[in-house]
């Protein structure tokens, strides 16, 4: 994949399929370290410490269209060949932790590309989940949560054309002002 | 800067909106994008915003969009199903945002399947 909003957008779903109900996608980053931690938390159905161990093989899957899964693996991959490390834990009926840290000055990091798409994707596919996104960079952050947006929207879907074209200049502004302009 | 105010002038646009919507239920036509690994990495994230806007930008009534997981030929991603009650399904494979376009435009729009897009026509 050719940004990491893709591989956060490919994980993110697999909380989707294990029923979660609120989904957290935080992207902290260092840039004096030149550090980037990427984590997806969620609190869906999770899994046994065999299964955690299974979907870091790329010959595993749930599915049954196709016999490899190769989500995990290619996330894991990104954040390795950046010379970073990845994190995975999870409990059932508890929900499971994916987190990768990468080194943004590698050679071999992929950028970060287009998280406004990625979240708008999730959002406005499943409106009725809750996502708290959490992008900082230094000390500057912003955080879209939408619970609260829920609760301003009286019952207006998430998925409404309108609230999602505030959704993306809410969060194309608000990455513009903590990456300092430059994107 | 975005407001919380624009966002409540966009709800109460959106409610009365919603009270003279029509019932689009059982009649409604599903365009549905395959979103899992080999979806992604193939690029259905801009053919999905690209339908989404294609036919908000048109204003059609009764289309609704989904997404589904593996549909289990990934050679052929991004694969987009367009199912219309009474009608055979129809599987666009190999989709691109400029393709979807087009989709919405001579399928949706008009009603005329774009047959050189279809699996039919690609594996052949």
């Amino acid at each position: 994949m050719r940004e990491l909003s893709l591989h956060i957008l490919d994980i993110a779903e697999n909380s989707v399929k294990a029923n979660a109900g609120l989904i957290r996608i935080e992207l902290l980053e260092n840039t004096k370290e030149h550090t980037l931690t990427v984590g997806i938390y969620d609190d869906g159905a999770g899994m046994d410490e065999e299964t955690v161990q299974n979907v870091l093989d790329p010959f595993y899957t749930t599915r049954t269209t196709r016999k490899v899964g190769m989500g995990i693996p290619l996330f894991k991959m990104a954040a390795e060949q950046s010379g970073g490390s990845f994190k995975i834990s999870s409990k059932p009926c508890f929900g499971t932790a994916v987190q990768a840290k990468f080194n943004t000055d590698h050679v071999d990091f992929i950028p970060i590309g287009d998280m406004t798409e990625t979240m708008l994707s999730l959002i406005t596919m499943h409106p009725d989940l809750n996502f708290i996104y959490r992008r900082k960079c230094d000390e500057r952050e912003f955080i879209l949560d939408t619970t609260e947006l829920r609760e301003i929207l009286c019952g207006v879907p998430l998925s409404e054309p309108g609230v999602a074209n505030w959704i993306r200049g809410f969060m194309e502004e608000n990455t513009k002002a903590i990456l300092g302009g430059a994107l | 800067m975005k407001t919380i105010e624009e966002l409540m002038a966009i709800r109460d646009k959106a409610k009365e909106k919603m009270t003279v919507r029509e019932d689009t239920g059982d009649n409604a036509i599903r365009v549905v994008v395959g979103m899992a690994t080999c979806g992604i990495a193939a690029g259905a994230r801009p053919v999905l915003s690209a339908f989404v806007n294609e036919i908000e930008k048109r204003h059609l009534k009764g289309v609704t969009v989904s997404q589904t997981g593996c549909i289990g030929m990934c050679q052929y991603e991004p694969i987009v199903e367009v199912l219309e009650p009474g009608k055979e399904k129809v599987t666009y494979v190999k989709m691109t945002a400029e393709k979807a376009v087009r989709v919405v435009n001579d399928h949706l729009v008009n009603g005329n399947p774009i047959m050189e897009f279809t699996i039919g026509a690609v594996t052949k």
